[in-house]
């Protein structure tokens, strides 16, 4: 974000010079910006101010790598998954780093409601759909992070340390963490209320979390439940990962994640879909907050 | 009854608003007389079943420039709603409002640009320190880094919190949490400043140093100030109040202009015999005057209460009744809203018949009245 600002002040000035008596607009944009950074800037300062939070939620998918990869690994032959259990759990554990505090934009948008502080973001001179693009790109953003202090791991499941691939897997959470943020805000603009968010979280986190192809290959699955995890976003993010580790390493053929009418979508195929339900849901998202009381 | 909206108020201009306008030359336009205006403001939520809740009711208000404007009214009577459909957080069902020189329909960004608010309920980021909160607010309204970065010193100093600026707000008082929120207000220089029940919750120091800035903040910058509040001792403290009951305006206008017109004094006395008494006085004053008697002594207002005493004292000798307590007092602001609604302002409930709850009332209100500025005043200057 702090890399976009100063461009968007050169594209200010730009446009400043050409408009004549609407100096408004560009300082207008500049400002929308500024709101974007502040919400950002929000996210990270509670990402490094609550230490115990954030450790806690970086242990919980070591947790499961060490203790379901390590118990699992040695009754799961290699020579089904093509790969080690721990490698194979790999892509899913990162998706569970991401999601969690993606998911979490959506539950802060309710408290900030409850606790009031929603009232001061809305009372900012800006669009309310700035105030949630700016939710969004923080918890993108922090979900990325979080993500990427994972991503070191990568040499104890025995990936290496290769930069393309630390790019592409960086580029997948990324995209992943957008769209489960966005789904989130999306969620919670149309639910008012905390409990209900939580309630529904609890019910539907499992299933997307085994149907995600993280723990198992989804092939191994009857019909109905491999159509439920062709609409799963954690699914395609996982597949995403999995994918971009089989473009790079050579010796890791991964089973087949999601199908379509019984083939394998192409890689771009799959970041598109993501990209655009992370769109929608957002569009949707703003719309839904942007109504006027 | 009507008679104090707006028309007297005009007449008498509060004394800082000459001062306080100058300095603000590059701000308002010619015409922009006043920093609040509304016409006919109406807000109606439809509930589940079908009914329609008028929060507010057809508002007409001015305040003016640098003016320290009470809004006075029980819990639930369009207080807040006001303010939010001043602040354009929400949008009017009918009528129009400008405020600070923009309207709050067609250009919410521009009046929000311009405004300040305390909300009633504090609305920080308690996980964050006291300086991040105002950071973000900072870049919020558009700030650039320096800016902010010197707007949050100042307005840290202003309230007296930059030894706390690293605290997160958590571990901060309800005091201090409030003065956050003031510096908060202020970051972005406001021309107006909402405060929606600034005080209610602190205790009485605490209250009285939020009293002190805002103070400061008047006679420094010459902010106007809209203020929202039950403590009839605060309203007191205005230039001018507006009193708000059930959605609508009842009155407005200068707190002595308010009292005085009512006129009547409530003057009670304390005597050897009440019940004889009191049919005495009934016979000495003019035939309108309701006089009552109770175990607190005989009541009953007229007005200059405080040379009829020597009169009703006289009278009362003459009959060979001793007085042993006689006073004179002239009436509070909780008499006016009394006076406008049928309703004593924190009671809430209605007051029944105003004999038996009128003598409780006189006792306790004066009383209050006159500790809180006391207090004020002490907190204040034991301040270094």
């Amino acid at each position: 974000m702090s890399t976009s600002a100063p461009r968007a002040e050169g594209v200010a000035y730009a446009s400043d010079s050409s408009d004549g008596p609407a100096a408004t607009r560009p300082n207008r944009l500049r400002r929308e910006l500024r709101a974007v950074h502040a919400l950002v800037h929000r996210d990270l300062l509670r990402l490094s101010s609550q230490h115990t939070h954030t450790a806690l939620m970086l242990i919980q998918p070591v947790l499961y790598l060490f203790i379901l990869g390590g118990g699992l690994a040695a009754l799961i032959p290699e020579s089904r998954l093509g790969v080690g259990y721990q490698a194979y759990l790999f892509p899913g554990m990162l998706m569970m780093t991401v999601q969690t505090p993606a998911i979490m934009v959506g539950i802060r948008l309710i408290t900030d409601r409850q606790s009031g502080y929603l009232r001061e973001l809305l009372m900012a001179p800006v669009r309310r759909s700035t105030l949630l693009l700016g939710s969004c790109a923080g918890g993108t953003i922090v979900a990325a992070v979080q993500g990427a202090v994972l991503l070191a791991l990568a040499g104890v499941v025995g990936l290496p340390y290769d930069p393309v691939l630390l790019v592409l897997l960086l580029a997948g959470m990324i995209l992943a963490s957008f769209t489960i943020t966005a789904l989130s805000l999306a969620l919670a603009v149309t639910l008012g209320r905390p409990e209900v968010f939580h309630m529904l979280l609890g019910l539907v986190m499992m299933p997307l979390l085994f149907l995600s192809g993280g723990f198992f290959p989804l092939h191994a699955l009857p019909g109905w439940a491999q159509a439920l995890a062709a609409v799963n976003p954690l699914a395609y993010g996982v597949d995403l990962l999995r994918r971009s580790i089989e473009l790079q390493v050579p010796g890791h053929t991964a089973a087949t994640g999601i199908e379509w009418f019984g083939g394998q979508p192409p890689l771009p195929l799959e970041a598109a879909a993501l990209l655009v339900t992370g769109a929608a849901a957002l569009l949707w998202a703003a719309h839904r907050f942007g109504r006027p009381e | 009854m009507q008679p104090r909206s707006g028309g007297d108020a005009p007449a008498r201009p509060p004394l800082l608003t000459a001062a306080t306008t100058e300095p603000d030359a590059t701000g308002p336009a010619p015409e922009e007389a006043y920093a609040i205006s509304a016409r006919g403001l109406v807000k109606t939520y439809s509930g589940p079943d079908g009914t329609t809740t008028h929060a507010v009711h057809g508002l007409d208000l001015d305040v003016r420039p640098g003016e320290t404007f009470a809004f006075l009214g029980p819990n639930g009577a369009g207080k807040s709603t006001t303010i939010a459909l001043l602040c354009a957080l929400a949008r009017p069902t009918a009528g129009r409002a400008t405020v600070a020189g923009a309207d709050v329909v067609s250009r919410p960004d521009r009046v929000r640009q311009q405004v300040g608010i305390l909300f009633q309920h504090s609305a920080l980021d308690m996980d964050l320190t006291a300086e991040q909160n105002l950071r973000i607010h900072a870049r919020l309204y558009g700030m650039s880094r320096r800016h902010s970065r010197r707007r949050t010193t100042e307005t840290l100093d202003a309230v007296g919190l930059t030894d706390r600026r690293r605290s997160p707000v958590r571990t901060l008082s309800g005091g201090m949490r409030r003065r956050l929120e003031l510096a908060r207000g202020l970051l972005h220089e406001p021309r107006v400043l909402f405060l929606d029940e600034p005080t209610t919750g602190l205790d009485p120091h605490a209250r009285a140093q939020v009293w002190e800035h805002l103070r400061d903040l008047r006679d420094r910058y010459g902010t106007t100030l809209f203020i929202t509040t039950h403590y009839l001792e605060e309203a007191e403290n205005c230039d001018r109040l507006a009193i708000i009951d059930r959605g609508r305006l009842v009155a407005q206008g200068t707190p002595s202009a308010l009292k005085d017109a009512i006129g009547d004094d409530r003057v009670v006395l304390r005597t050897g015999d009440d019940q004889a008494a009191c049919h005495i006085v009934r016979r000495t004053v003019p035939s309108g005057v309701c006089v009552t008697a109770d175990a607190e002594g005989v009541h009953l207002r007229v007005p200059d209460g405080s040379s009829w005493l020597p009169r009703l004292c006289a009278v009362l000798e003459l009959h060979g009744i001793t007085v042993h307590v006689a006073s004179a007092t002239p009436p509070t602001l909780d008499d006016v809203f009394f006076h406008h609604t049928g309703r004593s302002i924190n009671a809430g409930r209605p007051v029944p018949p105003p004999t038996l709850t009128r003598p409780d009332r006189a006792t306790e209100t004066p009383a209050s009245v006159s500790a809180e500025p006391g207090g004020a005043t002490a907190t204040a200057e034991g301040r270094p």
